[in-house]
């Protein structure tokens, strides 16, 4: 029972939020924080309880650590089917603490309707956990499209618009929202795709992931329909033809907006790879392969590029996520074992890390109200802590060793090297322009001669303790990612075997 | 035929609400009195609702050569009555009570909808073109006054005027039709027709041209593109309550007499005339969504986007087999109750009555703040348009996809996925617009009177239906399944 919990809690706690308005503007705050409290105190207890050796496994009947089912539509087969493994149990775990962090952050920036703001916020977790632990493709359709809502109003109810008016946070909002929107439709018809053909096979008409695993598809049909899934999650990841949302919503989002999207929104795509569509279309994965891994080359070097040519500080930050989460889908297509892995702590990682840039450029922001880098420079010495730690985590998003990013970096690279040598080095080349966007960011905002004699007050408690919480998680999972591996471990192991066999059966084949 | 004591309980919904046409016209010469017509409408058309769950116990039934009483007619008459219900609820709230509100006669309004009902009735249970055209013309000529009810408004009158020429010019394309194919089939009623149609296996041109005709009528009716160009005029200028009628009872008939002709003689829909309805889908798609973007006019706005839900529900029309008549069913249900809220909360918007409906976008800004309930209805109206999980439209929008991959429809499921991204920027766009804050808004309720709060609590029970749908969709498919099921066998 503890699994549609996790899903109703911040659901609950949101509503509560918005009841609450009315008595304090501060209640609601604090309900937020104690909902997403319990939310990531329920995953560790998990993290402790459970057994993450199990985990769905190419050839056998899906195992899981926790499971939970319930009928929900009969007439197509659609039942409330939850299952947690040791990666959807990292993700939550990952949600329930950028939660807290987006509400901590939140409390001074909205001041607006904050129940309502708190509404949405919640929402979109209470949304993300689902994403994270559903099991039927109908259910998890549900999530994915259901998020968009609450992050649409977000963006556009509490966003800024661009100083010079051009981009407006509505525009953001909705752009973000059509983007997503219909590559969620893509993927719905290619789940209505498969699940017919489970039913012209078998006859029998479901959504349930375990079964449609089973599914006997032909090549052509296979890869249709993976591309349908591959859209989808490629816009959300974003793969680079389909990224021109992300700046820009991120750029007009509110910090904890940017948090959530950074964080946990562009993991789900990730994780949708990962749990959906290689293990379902494992023989198309291998064969497209090739294509996404120069898909994400790309991504990496043309994020790198533009995050360098950007002057606004959250842009730049919006375009290195482009970069790094090229990293993570060469990862994810190389199919090894080690390199899958690392993806895992890449994603941990990254999350941690682009959080704390979002909350840093939005302490900056709520200081210098500009979030444009020309109009920065020479803070080094103004704010007490805050550009010490920002270079702290510049250095993180560039891989240096002792942070997890560089981690999850070594190990994807050190992986993908046996499967594709020269994609590999190539990529290993875009960590160079990864220290060059992430420096010349410090660079601009921090030093170099002063704009204005203002000096600004130096950060508060709630501040510090959030960002030096990251930090000291980042160093952690830099120093000492094993219990973080072995959590995710068996999960990883499956995704390798359903990929790595498919792989090996393609390179023989020709 | 004799008709015998089962084909008056079969009949029960429809001869109900005749009667209370008669007592409703006898209690207006009698007494002007609004609220008592209103009071007369309702207990009619409630009983008329009742009435059909005997009538099931006698379906299916061929009531006479015209009509046939079966679930499926059963469903769509429930349908259809529960539309008018909600529509005569708004109407009441809208005219307005004493001196304030609307400055004509305010009880015609309700015997006007209670024929154009009664031709929804007729229409539903239609096996027989005399049937459909009885129907069709006791739905659309009513509607006509209802349209330009507020005459001295001159929207109104020229939206009415433009309704009845358009509309007569359909109904003569669908007489003309129906005479070729009587040429050519020697019959008039559906399984006739059907029959002599498959049994030459390719229908002559004769027949092909008589149905394409017949096409161009019910196009009219259904407002697809290209015979769409009333549409946002007549929306615009008819009284919000009635034009929540026409989108939803009055297209939900229609609609329904053309599922039944194509599944009683599936030969109409083969050949060149399932390519024309298929570029007509996905046209009507893709025009209505665009054509919407640019609306600041609620009213207009909703108008465009029924013709581009209409082309979705095409798509079920062209396929005709496997999922089809269930999506059918569900997508007009959702469809039907997305309607009603959204035009309900412009109806409340502009009660009672002023001189002009409150339809202009910057009226909406900010409402949010002063009405939160009356925007968490239209919200999740918007939503259910536009299809986004937790309401029901989604579950309209994914049979329709199911019913397209099933069938293999590319083409329409391709224009189906473009139109749902095209439309969601302008249901966004009135979304956000409800919610944008600003400074000056007092953040209170605007006072209401009783008869706007009875509006209001239907909206707020037609919002949480949308949603619970949207959850729990089970006893709708399983309502819908029935109805299906039983029409085929």
């Amino acid at each position: 029972m503890i699994l549609p919990w996790l899903i109703l809690i911040p659901f609950i706690g949101g509503l509560l939020c918005w009841l609450a308005e009315r008595s304090s503007a501060t209640l609601p705050r604090w309900i937020a924080l104690l909902t997403m409290s319990l939310e990531l105190a329920l995953g560790l207890w998990l993290w402790a309880h459970g057994d993450f050796t199990l985990a769905p496994t190419a050839g056998a009947e899906p195992a899981w650590a926790v499971e939970f089912k319930l009928s929900w539509i009969q007439r197509f087969g659609i039942s409330v089917h939850l299952a947690l493994d040791g990666l959807s149990l990292l993700m939550i775990l990952l949600t329930g603490l950028l939660g807290i962090l987006s509400v901590l952050c939140s409390w001074k920036e909205i001041q607006a309707h904050v129940g309502f703001f708190h509404l949405n916020l919640m929402w979109i977790l209470g949304g993300v956990v689902g994403v994270f632990l559903a099991l039927d493709l109908f259910m998890f359709f549900f999530f994915w499209e259901m998020m968009l809502v609450p992050m649409y109003f977000l963006i556009a109810l509490w966003g800024h618009s661009s100083a010079d008016g051009k981009k407006t946070r509505i525009y953001a909002a909705t752009k973000f929202f059509i983007f997503t929107q219909a590559s969620g439709l893509i993927m719905l018809v290619a789940i209505l795709g498969l699940v017919l053909v489970n039913y012209n096979s078998t006859g029998v008409i479901t959504f349930d992931y375990s079964t449609l695993l089973k599914t006997k598809l032909s090549p052509h049909v296979e890869y249709l329909l993976m591309l349908g899934f591959f859209i989808a999650f490629a816009v959300k990841l974003p793969v680079v033809p389909f990224h021109s949302w992300l700046p820009d919503a991120h750029a007009q989002a509110p910090t904890a907006g940017s948090v959530d999207l950074a964080g946990i929104l562009l993991k789900t795509a990730a994780y949708g790879l990962l749990r959906f569509a290689l293990p379902l279309f494992p023989n198309a994965s291998a064969e497209f392969a090739p294509i996404a891994m120069t898909l994400g080359l790309i991504g990496i070097f043309y994020g790198a590029f533009l995050a360098f040519a950007q002057t606004d500080i959250k842009r730049l930050i919006a375009f290195s996520s482009v970069s790094h989460m090229g990293f993570v889908l060469i990862g994810i297509y190389s199919g090894n074992a080690q390199a899958l892995q690392g993806v895992v702590i890449q994603m941990l990682a990254h999350g941690l890390s682009a959080a704390a840039l979002f909350i840093l450029s939005g302490q900056l922001y709520e200081r210098l109200h500009t979030r444009d880098l020309r109009e920065m420079g020479g803070l080094w010495s103004k704010i007490a802590y805050l550009p010490a730690i920002s270079l702290f985590f510049a250095a993180a998003s560039l891989g240096l060793p002792g942070t997890g990013n560089f981690v999850g970096e070594f190990l994807i690279l050190l992986g993908s090297f046996t499967i594709a040598p020269w994609v590999t080095a190539i990529a290993t080349s875009g960590l160079v322009f990864g220290s060059v966007y992430s420096l010349i960011m410090i660079h601009r905002a921090y030093f170099g001669p002063a704009k204005s004699d203002a000096v600004y007050a130096g950060m508060d408690n709630r501040e510090l303790i959030m960002v030096l919480g990251l930090a000291a998680l980042l160093v952690l999972l830099g120093v000492y990612p094993q219990p973080f591996l072995d959590t995710s471990a068996a999960t990883m192991n499956g995704v390798h075997h359903w990929l790595g066999t498919a792989l090996t059966q393609l390179a023989s084949a020709r | 035929m004799d008709l015998t004591i089962q084909h008056f309980i079969a009949l029960a919904p429809l001869l109900i609400t005749s009667a209370t046409v008669v007592v409703v016209m006898l209690a207006i010469a009698w007494r002007r009195n609004h609220a008592q017509t209103f009071l007369l409408t309702c207990a009619g058309l409630n009983l008329a609702l009742l009435s059909i769950l005997p009538a099931l116990k006698v379906t299916p039934l061929a009531v006479t050569p015209l009509l046939q009483v079966d679930n499926f007619a059963a469903l769509y008459m429930a349908l259809i009555l529960v539309a008018t219900l909600a529509c005569v609820t708004l109407a009441h709230a809208y005219l307005g009570d004493g001196s304030s509100g609307f400055p004509g006669n305010r009880e015609e309004l309700y015997l006007l909808i209670l024929m154009s009902a009664l031709g929804g009735l007729v229409l539903v249970c239609a096996q027989h073109f005399a049937g459909l055209f009885i129907g069709l013309e006791l739905l659309s000529v009513p509607v006509y006054g209802l349209v330009a009810y507020a005459f001295f408004n001159k929207r109104s009158l020229e939206a009415g005027i433009k309704y009845m020429v358009l509309s007569a010019a359909g109904s003569a394309f669908l007489l003309f039709g129906m005479a070729l194919l009587y040429a050519d089939a020697g019959s008039l009623s559906f399984s006739g027709v059907g029959a002599a149609l498959a049994a030459t296996g390719m229908p002559s041109s004769l027949a092909q041209l008589g149905l394409a005709m017949m096409l161009v009528g019910l196009g009219f009716k259904l407002s697809l593109v290209p015979f769409h160009l009333w549409t946002p005029d007549v929306y615009e200028g008819a009284p919000a309550p009635v034009a929540a009628f026409l989108a939803t009872a009055s297209k939900v008939a229609v609609f329904a007499v053309v599922v039944r002709l194509f599944q009683i003689s599936p030969a109409a829909n083969t050949g060149v005339l399932n390519d024309v309805l298929s570029i007509i889908a996905v046209l009507s798609i893709l025009i209505g969504n665009l054509l919407a973007l640019t609306q600041s006019n609620l009213k207009r706005l909703l108008g465009y986007s029924s013709i581009a839900h209409f082309g979705y529900m095409l798509i079920a029309l062209v396929a005709s087999k496997g999922l089809a008549l269930e999506a059918i069913g569900v997508y007009l249900v959702t469809y039907v109750i997305t309607s009603l809220g959204a035009f309900g909360v412009i109806t409340l918007m502009s009660s009672p009555y002023h001189g002009r409906d409150a339809d202009a976008l910057y009226e909406y800004r900010g409402l949010f703040w002063r009405r939160p309930y009356l925007t968490a209805v239209l919200t999740v109206m918007m939503l259910s348009l536009a299809g986004i999980p937790l309401t029901a439209g989604f579950i309209g929008k994914f049979y329709m996809i199911a019913t397209g991959v099933q069938s293999h429809q590319w083409w329409l499921v391709g224009a189906l996925v473009i139109g749902s991204a095209i439309g969601v920027f302008y249901y966004l766009r009135v979304m956000v617009t409800l919610y944008l804050m600003e400074k000056s808004i007092r953040r209170t309720d605007a006072p209401m009177k009783w008869e706007q709060r009875a509006g209001g609590v239907m909206l707020l029970a037609i919002a949480i239906l949308a949603f619970v749908l949207g959850v729990y969709p089970q006893p709708l498919l399983d309502l819908v399944q029935h109805a299906g099921l039983q029409m085929l066998g």
